[in-house]
């Protein structure tokens, strides 16, 4: 069963206070704490390496699957490779997260892979949250990479946050696209202290109207560090956006690369970086209401990153 | 309530400064309804600026209510009950009017009671209390959302900068009466700049900038017919002829 400290990680990943409903796979320190699989869904061990696959059948609408993984244990380290089949016509919604609590001295650390194969047609929302917290002196390192293959016609949107105590990240995401289909990225991002964070984006848009739309917005705080890269390729009539908002604070690094590859003349693609610190304007106004240059601060960045 | 004493602004360009307030005296009454006016550029908003601790003081003092508040920050200025309506209104990315409205009142106000200073500025309550105060809003949607957080605040000093402008001719009159409401209800000062005839109509007292200076100040009855039909209503290009 769960201890305390894991069901609170479990909350900040999955806004999860019980057992979920449909089908999940809880994943504690290494080992399965739970598992429901449903009709629709299948959830299945790996054989040969640490993950599942998660098999869900053509046709399956309004379902769920939630597959948060905590971390309470210093010094452990973990590889999980987890595979999404999603058949043809589906709309449904993955929920996936990782909490990591380290109070001890050695670092603490999760690397997964998440490969999906989108079915024809088929719609699916993908959320996953990072969260880190302990007062050790050991690191809570994340490092999570994304495949995604997605057939004619599909929809996948994909919402990644990353918002507290994580100090290193590598996020690798790659994403092919056949005809008509779209993917939608929105994540969000805050550094602090001496955090780490890169994430890449490669999307190659292969069919005819294939589109994809990558959202970032983050914070940058005291002396972190954050890299954005996209890279869409487009080798049809596509259309291709990536926006990169970030604002950066105290002697904070962020770096933006733009990649645009264009094989076709049809091809639209567009990219958009705009790096800041807080406008001035926008603290003078509420500081006016009556709040101070920090609580002005405070309200300016949660409503950025919301 | 609000006096300032030989106030100066000055700004450093290149080899040369600037002064756009220029050892500018003034004082506001308690309860008065002052309007400010005069000609473009004459230094109305640096003016304001200066008051609310937007911008220091070059040179001279500023007291509210008897205290010194020259060298306080904004924050201890609005905490202290002196509010501002920007001319040019600030956008947020993700904070709902609702949440500036409470953050004006200072306290978390019902839905119900911020609706209500929505109501007064002549917006459907209901269909802006949660929008984000971002680049979606009209420009005349955002200013009457700007002048609802001066109303929640209450302070005892109000002061507008161009209310008006961007509004349309129909809200116009309720805007008025907003003002003519807001002298009665809070007991205090408002100091609204503004070029409108009709808003001019409503002041105790009028005062004309000009050239960063105090050029004229007085009773409406006695600034008011000056006004109309002088050179301050003249554009630069007749004054040329
Ligand atoms: N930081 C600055 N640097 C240089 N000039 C400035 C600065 N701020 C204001 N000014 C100048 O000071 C003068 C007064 O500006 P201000 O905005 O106070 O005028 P105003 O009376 O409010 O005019 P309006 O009726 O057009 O709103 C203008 O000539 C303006 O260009
Ligand atoms: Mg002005």
């Amino acid at each position: 069963m769960l201890d305390e400290i894991q069901k609170r990680l479990l909350e900040e990943v999955a806004d999860l206070h019980e057992v979920p409903e449909g089908a999940y796979n809880i994943r504690a320190n290494g080992t399965m704490a739970a598992r429901n699989t449903t009709a629709n869904i299948d959830i299945i061990s790996k054989e040969d390496k640490s993950g599942i696959d998660i098999k869900i059948k053509d046709g399956t609408k309004k379902q769920s699957v939630h597959i948060p993984v905590v971390l309470s244990q210093s010094g452990m380290k973990e590889m999980v490779y987890n595979d999404f089949y999603i058949g043809e016509d589906c709309d449904v919604t993955i929920i996936a997260g990782c909490g990591i609590h380290n109070s001890g001295s050695q670092d603490a650390q999760h690397d997964g892979i998440h490969r999906f194969f989108v079915g024809k047609n088929s719609k699916v929302k993908y959320v996953e949250k990072h969260y880190g917290a302990g007062d050790g002196s050991g690191k809570r390192i994340l490092n999570p990479g994304t495949e995604v293959y997605q057939q004619e016609n599909s929809y996948m949107e994909m919402e990644m946050v990353q918002i507290k105590g994580v100090d290193s990240t590598y996020r690798m995401n790659k994403a092919e696209l056949a005809k008509g289909a779209t993917l939608i990225v929105h994540e969000r991002l805050m550094t602090h202290g001496e955090q780490d964070a890169i994430s890449v984006y490669q999307v190659v848009l292969n069919g005819e109207n294939a589109s994809t739309d990558i959202i970032s917005r983050s914070v940058a705080r005291d002396t972190s560090k954050q890299k954005f890269e996209a890279c869409i390729t487009g080798n049809n009539l596509c259309h291709g956006h990536a926006e990169c908002d970030a604002i950066i604070m105290d002697k904070a690094r962020v770096i933006a690369v733009p990649q645009l590859d264009a094989n076709n003349v049809d091809a639209e693609l567009v990219h958009e970086a705009a790096i800041g610190k807080i406008a001035g304007d926008q603290l003078i106004k509420l500081m006016t209401l009556g709040l101070t240059e920090e609580e002005a601060e405070e309200w300016i960045i949660n409503g950025f990153l919301k | 309530m609000l006096e300032l004493k030989n106030v100066s602004f000055t700004v450093s360009e290149e080899n040369d400064t600037r002064t756009i307030i220029n050892n500018l005296s003034l004082t506001v009454d308690d309860n008065k309804f002052i309007v400010i006016t005069g000609p473009n550029g004459g230094g109305k908003s640096t003016l304001a600026k200066l008051i609310m601790g937007v911008k220091p003081v070059t040179s001279g003092k500023i007291y509210f209510n008897g205290i010194d508040i020259t060298d306080m920050s904004i924050t201890e200025r609005a905490k202290l009950g002196v509010s501002f309506a920007f001319q040019q209104p600030v956008r947020f990315k993700g904070i709902k009017v609702l949440d500036l409205i409470r953050l004006a009142a200072g306290k978390k106000l019902s839905v119900a009671d911020a609706c209500e200073y929505l109501s007064k500025v002549g917006l459907c309550a209901r269909e802006y209390i949660n929008r984000e105060v971002n680049d979606s809003l009209s420009g005349g949607e955002l200013k009457r959302i700007e002048i609802a957080t001066v109303l929640a605040r209450g302070t005892k000093l109000s002061i507008f900068d161009e209310p008006e402008a961007g509004i349309d001719l129909w809200s116009f009159q309720n805007l008025i009466q907003v003002f003519e409401d807001m002298r009665t209800s809070i007991q205090g000062s408002v100091l609204i700049i503004s070029h409108q005839e009709r808003i001019l109509n409503i002041a105790d007292e009028i005062v004309v900038i000009r050239n960063g200076q105090v050029a004229e100040q007085g009773s409406k009855d006695a600034i008011l017919p000056k006004l109309l039909g002088t050179s301050s209503a003249i554009s630069p290009c007749e004054k040329l002829l």
